[in-house]
C-alpha cells in the first residue's frame, strides 16, 4: 500500500429522475489496496463504479481516477482500468479465447501477445482446458463456445478478461456472484494477490465476510451516501464506539473497588454494571485478565461470556436502519 | 475501430443470417437470369444496351433482376443491422466493450462499416454471377458505357442497402428489444415498398382533386402522386435504377402528347442519365447519413448499464 491516491471522489452525485441515487459521495482509494464497496441493493454501488469509468456522467461533483477525469478523458482511464460488470456477458457464439482475443484486440494488443496473455489469464482464474474444451469425436477436442459455459465459468472468464490488459486498477462489481465455495476461495486469493503486482482493486459486494477477508479498506454505502469508510481493522471499533469484544462476567455484588481494578486493565474500554453482571467492552480477548482480577479480589466468578463484534454487526446496523 | 470491424465481419460471415441472405442472393440471381432468358428476345433493345437488358428485362412470370434486388436489399440490410446494439446490451457485452479504450461511436461505425462490406460482397457476387452467366447466354459483350452504368448501379445498390442497414441499427438503439427493432424495420420496409403506392393516389386526390378532369388538374394530381412516392427510398432506388440501366427512359416526369411526338427515341447518353438520377443518388446518400447521424446522437447519450 502506498499513500498515493488511485481514486478520489468529491461530492460525487448522480441523479435519476430527480432522486439522488449517489449523494455527495466522498471517497478515497489508495494505490495498491483492495477497497470494498458494501451496501444493500440499490445503494448506488454500481452507479458509483460506472461514474468512475466514465460510462455514466455525474450530475455534479468531481472524481479523479488515476489522475484523470472520467468524463473528459475516458480513454486514458479505460486503457489502464479493468471492469467486471455485475452481469457479465460474452459473445456466446465465440470461444473463451476468442472472446479474450477480441478484448485484447480492442486494447491494441498483438495477436501473439494476446494468445499468451489469454493462456496466463485463464490459468490465473482456474479455467482449465478440461472446462473450456469439449470432445468432438473420439479423439478430437475443440474449444467450447461461451454459450455452453456455466454461470460460474463465465464469471471466471470475466475476471480473466479484466486481467488480460494488465490493468493498474480494476473495478469488480460483485465478482463472487455465481461462484461455488471453491471458486470464491480461489478468486479471493487471486484478488488479494493483485496489490502485490501493483494493481489496485475496487470491489462491490453484499458478502461482508468475503470483503473482510481481502479488503484493506471498506466503505459502506446506504441510499447513495457513504455512511462509514475506513481501514478494516479500525472500522469495527469506531463504529461500535468501544471495543470489538464484549465480555460479560457474572459475579456477586461487585464493589466499586473491583470495578476500578477492572477499568484499570489495559485494553478495557467501557464498563457497565447490570445487577451482578459486568458488561465490559475491550479491544482484545481479555477474559484471563478479567477473571484473574475478579478472583484475586475475592469475588466469585459465576459465569463469563465473550462476544466478538465483527464488521457484520456494523454492517447489519446500517442495513437495519433502512 | 478496426478490431470491431474485424470481429463484426467474422461474425457476419459465419452467421446463419449471412448464409440465408447469401442463398437469397443466389436465388435472386438465378431468377433474374431466368427472367432475362425469357424476356430478352422479345424486348427489342437498341444496340449498346443489350447487356444491360440482362438485368432489367422481366420474364412472363418472373420479375426483372433489378426489381427483385430492390426488394431483397432492404431485407439484407435489416437482417444485418436489426439487433446490432440491443442484442449486445441484452447480452451484457456492450458495457464490457465500452469499458475498453474505444470511442463510443466506433462501436456503431464498426458495425455499420462491417455491414456495408458484407453488403458489397453480396451485391458484387450477384452482379458478377449474372454478368458472367448472362454473357454466356446472350453472347454479346458489354460496351464500356454499359460497364460504367453497371458500376453506378452497383454503387447505388450499396448506398440503398446502407440506408436500410443504418435504419435497422437506429432501431436497434431505440428499442431495447430485438423483436421490436426487427418488427419496426420490417414495417417500415413494407410501408415504403407497398403501402406508399396505395396511399399516394389518396393523398394526391385529397390535395388536388380532379373533379373537372382538365389536363392541368390531371397533371397536378399525377405530379403530387410522384412527389409522395418519392418520399420512399424504395421508389427513389427503383427510379434511379431504371434511368441508369434502361437508357431509353428519357424522363421521369410526365410528357404531354405534343412533347412525346417530338421525342427522339434515342437512348440517353451516360452523362445525361447520371444528371437525371443525381438528385436520387444524393437523396439516398443523405437519407443514410441522417439515419446514421441520429443513431450516433442517440447512442452517445444513452445510459450504458449492464442491467
Ligand atoms: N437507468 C436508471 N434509471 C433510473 N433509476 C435507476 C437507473 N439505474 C439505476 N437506478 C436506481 O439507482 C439506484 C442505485 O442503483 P445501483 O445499481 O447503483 O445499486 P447497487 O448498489 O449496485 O445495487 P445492487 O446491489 O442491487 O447491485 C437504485 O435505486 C436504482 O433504482
Ligand atoms: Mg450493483
Amino acid at each position: 500500500m502506498s499513500d498515493m491516491l488511485a481514486i478520489e471522489a468529491r461530492d460525487l452525485t448522480k441523479r435519476y429522475d430527480s432522486v439522488n441515487v449517489v449523494d455527495h459521495l466522498n471517497l478515497q482509494v489508495k494505490e495498491s489496496e483492495v477497497f470494498g464497496l458494501l451496501g444493500p441493493n440499490g445503494a448506488g454501488k454500481t452507479t458509483t463504479i460506472l461514474m468512475m469509468l466514465g460510462l455514466t456522467e455525474p450530475a455534479s461533483g468531481a472524481v479523479s481516477v488515476l489522475g484523470f477525469n472520467p468524463t473528459r478523458e475516458p480513454l486514458k482511464i479505460k486503457r489502464q482500468v479493468g471492469y467486471l460488470p455485475e452481469k457479465v456477458g460474452f459473445y456466446e457464439n465465440l470461444t473463451a479465447r476468442e472472446n479474450l482475443r477480441f478484448i485484447a484486440d480492442l486494447n491494441g494488443i498483438s495477436y501473439a501477445e494476446a494468445n499468451q496473455r489469454a493462456d496466463e489469464a485463464l490459468e490465473m482464474v482456474g479455467l482449465t482446458d478440461s472446462e473450456i474444451m469439449e470432445q468432438l469425436g473420439p479423439n478430437r477436442k475443440i474449444e467450447k463456445t461461451v454459450g455452453k459455459f456455466s454461470r460460474g465459468m463465465k464469471q471466471r472468464l470475466g475476471i480473466a478478461e479484466v486481467l488480460i490488459k494488465r490493468p493498474k486498477l480494476v473495478f469488480l462489481d460483485e465478482p463472487t456472484a455465481g461462484l461455488d465455495p471453491k471458486g470464491i476461495n480461489q478468486l479471493l486469493d487471486l484478488i488479494s494477490g493483485l496489490p502485490k503486482i501493483g494493481t489496485t482493486v475496487v470491489l462491490s459486494s453484499h458478502q461482508l465476510y468475503q470483503v473482510q477477508r481481502v479488503c484493506h479498506t471498506i466503505g459502506i454505502l446506504a441510499k447513495g451516501k457513504m455512511v462509514i469508510q475506513g481501514a478494516i481493522d479500525k472500522l469495527g471499533r469506531e463504529a461500535l464506539a468501544g471495543g470489538r469484544f464484549q465480555i460479560e462476567a457474572e459475579t456477586e455484588a461487585p464493589s466499586e473497588k473491583l470495578i476500578e481494578v477492572i477499568r484499570g486493565i489495559k485494553g478495557v474500554g467501557s464498563l457497565e454494571v447490570k445487577d451482578n453482571v459486568l458488561v465490559i467492552s475491550t479491544d482484545a480477548d481479555l477474559r484471563r485478565e478479567v477473571s484473574k482480577a475478579i478472583v484475586e479480589n475475592n469475588f466469585p466468578l459465576i459465569q463469563m461470556k465473550i462476544q466478538e463484534f465483527s464488521l457484520d454487526d456494523v454492517y447489519m446496523k446500517y442495513f437495519r436502519e433502512e | 475501430m478496426f478490431a470491431i470491424i474485424r470481429k463484426e465481419l467474422a461474425d457476419y460471415v459465419t452467421s446463419i443470417r449471412f448464409v440465408a441472405s447469401f442463398i437469397l442472393v443466389l436465388l435472386v440471381s438465378v431468377a433474374g437470369l431466368w427472367a432475362a432468358r425469357e424476356g430478352i428476345r422479345g424486348a427489342s433493345l437498341p444496340e449498346g444496351t443489350v447487356f444491360l437488358g440482362l438485368f432489367t428485362t422481366s420474364g412472363t412470370v418472373v420479375p426483372s433482376l433489378t426489381y427483385l434486388v430492390s426488394l431483397l436489399i432492404p431485407i439484407i440490410g435489416i437482417a444485418l443491422g436489426f439487433d446490432a446494439i440491443n442484442s449486445e446490451r441484452a447480452g451484457g457485452t456492450l458495457s464490457r466493450v465500452l469499458a475498453q479504450p474505444v470511442f463510443r461511436d466506433s462501436v456503431i461505425n464498426g458495425k455499420f462499416l462491417a455491414g456495408v462490406v458484407t453488403l458489397t460482397i453480396m451485391v458484387g457476387t450477384m452482379l458478377l454471377l449474372v454478368a458472367g452467366y448472362g454473357l454466356n447466354m446472350i453472347g454479346v459483350p458489354p460496351s464500356a458505357e454499359e460497364v460504367i452504368r453497371l458500376f453506378f448501379y452497383f454503387f447505388l445498390t450499396i448506398v440503398y442497402g446502407a440506408f436500410w442497414l443504418g435504419l435497422a441499427i437506429l432501431f436497434s438503439i431505440v428499442f431495447q428489444r430485438v423483436a421490436a427493432s426487427l418488427l419496426f424495420s420490417l414495417a417500415l420496409w413494407l410501408f415504403f415498398s407497398i403501402f406508399i403506392m396505395l396511399i399516394a393516389p389518396g393523398i394526391a386526390n385529397a390535395i388536388a382533386p380532379t373533379a373537372d378532369g382538365t389536363e392541368a388538374e390531371l397533371i397536378r394530381n399525377f405530379e403530387l402522386q410522384r412527389m409522395v412516392t418519392r418520399f420512399s427510398p424504395n421508389i427513389l432506388f427503383q427510379e434511379a435504377t431504371t434511368v441508369l440501366l434502361v437508357p431509353l427512359v428519357r424522363s421521369l416526369g410526365m410528357l404531354s402528347v405534343s412533347q412525346a411526338t417530338y421525342m427522339v427515341p434515342n437512348p440517353l447518353s451516360l452523362g445525361q442519365s447520371i444528371l437525371l438520377v443525381w438528385p436520387h443518388i444524393t437523396s439516398l446518400i443523405s437519407l443514410s447519413a441522417v439515419c446514421f447521424a441520429v443513431s450516433y446522437v442517440l447512442f452517445m447519450r444513452q445510459e450504458i448499464r449492464a442491467t
